[in-house]
């Protein structure tokens, strides 16, 4: 039973006047969410009106991201939500669910909005007006913010807005964020809105569909999936072509927009896909060129830091977590930030500009071969940087099940940790050679490795689709947005949001990971005892290495190497790469410092340097054969591109899924994949006589 | 006839949506309501999916969820 509504009716006026100030809210505070279509200017204008006061989270239990910052209205402050980005409140996706769990007060310790300023885009007023529809059905307050207002005219669209207020019976405000123009009136019609309740006769519906909009708050959730959902649908729209067509003059144009013949050109037949591939190609060349300076200054500042570290405090166990636990473990994850910034940066250009729904429509019919949406495409598209913002940018999938596709098949693309480990391989053992004469070896396995995740993907999604995800194909009706020059300062801000989000929940799990690491590879201290057998096993390989690799050798890693070695032996690995392979399951380009560390040229090595790819040719097994072949090589890399060997990765799958069995079978098959595929490639590499 | 068979660049004028599922609820909360002008501006390169303009903004989808949308010239 509900508590009794003080809302009162005068059927005369339509218009009910309730006064609650605050009264959903007891801190006082004004609760107000943005709304609107998504690339309808609602991230401009949030920002406008927030500035920096911004606060990034999770939704407890789900994936999307909750924003919101504090906006100075009047003399007070007030909480501003901004919603996700949506086309309708009907509850079909983890996106309107939120959102509606937010308009109707059911998200925990988030009061219900006391006003919603809805974003309409003016150049898309009809579809926009339907989300406004909706959002006046929730009882809550509604100011509409008319964005793009100067685009508008360019296109000769003349929108009265007093009529459209008049008709939509709400305020109606022109913003021009960016200058933000119109930010003084939209901050006092919302602040009156909110204090004074006012809830419109929504001419749209029925009798009594009002009656119960008003009564029942969660009435929505009711009318989802039946008849009467459709017919509801089709009255907002008659209702909205009504207001169009009072408030509205179109001048007709018989020129094409640029927009159109922006679009001729990038989706064309030919052009368009070649055009895709250009704009790829720049991404990773700029990716793996640009960052390359930063990436090496902050390897060299980490290096710097753990040594001054190392001499300011004295020698110890503590001294030792600090520098070679903690800060290089941190380091281990800031070295790929410059990365990430710039894929990040790339992606909300693309995202911004509207190429990137293009980008879904080109190859849509290639993505749904294997059973993917066109919108994998990103996600996919940035996991070659790092699987992490790749595995976070699958929220845009809206099926559960495509999206589970994509995230379990995301880290098959070679991402930059692998980097180093391909440059150390191919450096060690196929430096100098060519292929036809022409191309060097080395960039042929590196597209070879490249090739393998890709096409292991296809496979992987292809079967996945059809056995454990089987579903029907998803639908693809989407936007495509108008082309528009992003906004600068919203792709930064985007940018600098998504890579401290990327610390923050990576980042920690990284640092536990490195110290857990660095405690294996640490204790038991050579000092101390060794059990009798251990003692035999470490001593046959002890000959005229350092303290540090000593160390290593003895430490709990190096047994566990031991205890791995009759598994990978058939790989063609020895216990020493085994313990790189442990010590890499934690991050890729840890095996690098790792197999410094054990043939002992010292762990701040670079995978390119010529001390640690002597070291590689020259090691040794146990028996006195050579550790390292060009198959060995091989068969390492191979590893290397299926495995799965990030523990920053497997924390976001988990989150994402919200499912350990989901994130174990990922862990497993691709390790087992992996091992598999390796012993394919050492056993037929020897049958091969290489 | 349906939105598929309809001629590149020619408008139209949508009958129905058929069917009561995920995709027509999600065309017809895009926009795509009996009664709405539409024309097809230009199918993908590999044939699918195609690109529809109506209440000026464009929509794209595949052929198969265009199967569903009943229009008359």
């Amino acid at each position: 039973m509900k508590p009794p509504k003080s809302t009162t009716r005068e059927p005369a006026s339509g218009v009910a006047t309730v006064e609650e100030p605050n009264a959903r809210n007891p801190r006082g505070r004004l609760v107000i969410a943005l709304a609107g279509n998504p690339n309808a200017g609602k991230t401009t204008l949030f920002n406008a009106l927030t500035g920096l006061k911004q606060k990034v989270a999770n939704y407890p239990g789900v994936t999307v991201e909750r924003k919101e910052g504090i906006w100075q209205i009047g003399g007070e402050q007030a909480l501003l939500i901004d919603l996700p980005g949506l086309y309708s409140l009907d509850v079909t996706s983890i996106d309107e669910q939120i959102a509606h769990d937010v308009l109707t007060g059911k998200v925990p310790n988030l009061p219900k909005p006391d006003a919603v300023i809805a974003v309409v885009d003016s150049t898309n007023l009809e579809r926009n007006l339907y989300l406004v529809t909706q959002l006046l059905e929730y009882n809550i307050p509604v100011v509409m913010a008319l964005t793009m207002i100067d685009l508008a005219e360019k296109q000769s669209l003349e929108i009265d807005t007093e009529k459209l207020s008049a008709l939509m019976q709400i305020p109606v405000v022109a913003v021009k964020a960016v200058r933000r123009e119109g930010i003084a009136e939209l901050t006092e019609k919302t602040l009156k809105s909110a204090h004074g309740h006012r809830i419109p006769r929504l001419p749209w519906l029925t009798e009594s569909e009002f009656a119960e909009t008003v009564t029942e708050e969660d009435v929505h959730l009711s009318l989802t999936g039946d008849a009467g959902s459709n017919r509801r649908i089709f009255a907002r729209y008659n209702f909205i072509s009504d207001v169009y067509q009072e408030s509205v003059r179109a001048v007709e144009t018989h020129e094409r927009s640029v927009s159109e013949k922006i679009d001729g050109v990038l989706t064309h037949k030919i052009f368009g896909l070649v055009i895709l591939v250009g704009v790829l190609l720049l991404v990773f060349q700029t990716i793996f060129s640009w960052a390359e300076l930063p990436m090496h200054l902050l390897e060299s500042g980490v290096g710097a830091l753990g040594e001054f570290v190392k001499t300011q405090m004295p020698p110890g166990v503590l001294t030792d977590l600090v520098a070679d636990g903690i800060i290089a473990g941190v380091g281990g994850v800031i070295v790929f930030l410059p990365q990430i910034l710039l894929l990040f940066l790339f992606i909300s250009l693309l995202e911004d500009s509207g190429y990137m729904a293009r980008a879904a429509f080109l190859l849509d019919k290639v993505m749904s071969k294997f059973g993917l949406h066109g919108k994998a495409f990103l996600p996919l598209m940035s996991s070659f940087a790092c699987a992490i913002p790749g595995i976070m940018a699958t929220r845009t999938i809206e099926n559960p099940k495509d999206r589970l596709a994509t995230i379990l098949i995301a880290p098959f693309m070679s991402c930059s940790a692998r980097l180093p480990v391909y440059t150390l391989m191919i450096g060690s053992f196929f430096t100098g050679q060519t292929v036809f004469g022409v191309v060097s070896l080395g960039a042929v396995l590196m597209l070879a490795m490249y090739g393998l995740g890709i096409v292991t993907a296809i496979t992987v999604a292809f079967v996945l689709k059809r056995t454990l995800l089987k579903s029907p194909p998803p639908p693809f009706v989407m936007e495509l947005p108008p082309y528009r020059v992003p906004n600068l300062r919203s792709v930064f801000q985007n940018m600098f949001l998504r890579a401290g989000l990327f610390l923050k929940r990576a980042g920690t799990v990284i640092l536990a990971i490195s110290i857990l690491l660095w405690a294996l590879t640490y204790f038991p201290r050579t000092a101390a005892p060794p059990a009798a057998n251990q003692t035999t096993a470490a001593g046959e390989a002890e000959t005229g290495v350092g303290e540090e690799s000593r160390q290593i050798q003895n430490s709990y890693a190096g047994r566990l190497g031991r205890v791995i070695e009759p598994a990978i032996r058939p790989l063609g690995f020895d216990w020493k790469i085994g313990v790189g392979l442990i010590a890499s399951f934690a991050a890729r380009e840890v095996l690098v410092s790792t197999l410094s560390i054990i043939y002992n040229v010292g762990k701040d090595t670079e995978a390119d340097s010529a001390t640690l790819t002597q070291a590689i040719r020259d090691a040794k097994k146990d028996d006195g054969t050579p550790a390292w072949t060009p198959l060995t090589a091989l068969t390492l890399m191979v590893f290397f591109v299926l495995a799965m060997q990030c523990m920053s990765t497997i924390a976001i799958v988990r989150r994402e899924t919200n499912s350990w069995a989901w994130t174990l079978f990922m862990i497993g098959y691709m390790t087992g994949l992996a091992y598999v595929a390796s012993l394919i490639t050492y056993q037929g590499g020897r049958l091969l006589g290489f | 006839m349906i939105l598929t068979n309809l001629p590149i660049g020619e408008i139209a004028k949508v009958v129905s949506v058929n069917g009561n599922n995920a995709v027509t609820r999600r065309l017809m909360e895009m926009g795509v309501v009996p009664g709405v002008a539409l024309k097809i501006v230009k199918t993908a390169p590999f044939g699918d999916p195609i690109e529809v303009r109506l209440r000026g903004y464009s929509l794209a989808m595949r052929k198969s969820e265009a199967d569903s949308i009943e229009v008359s010239e």
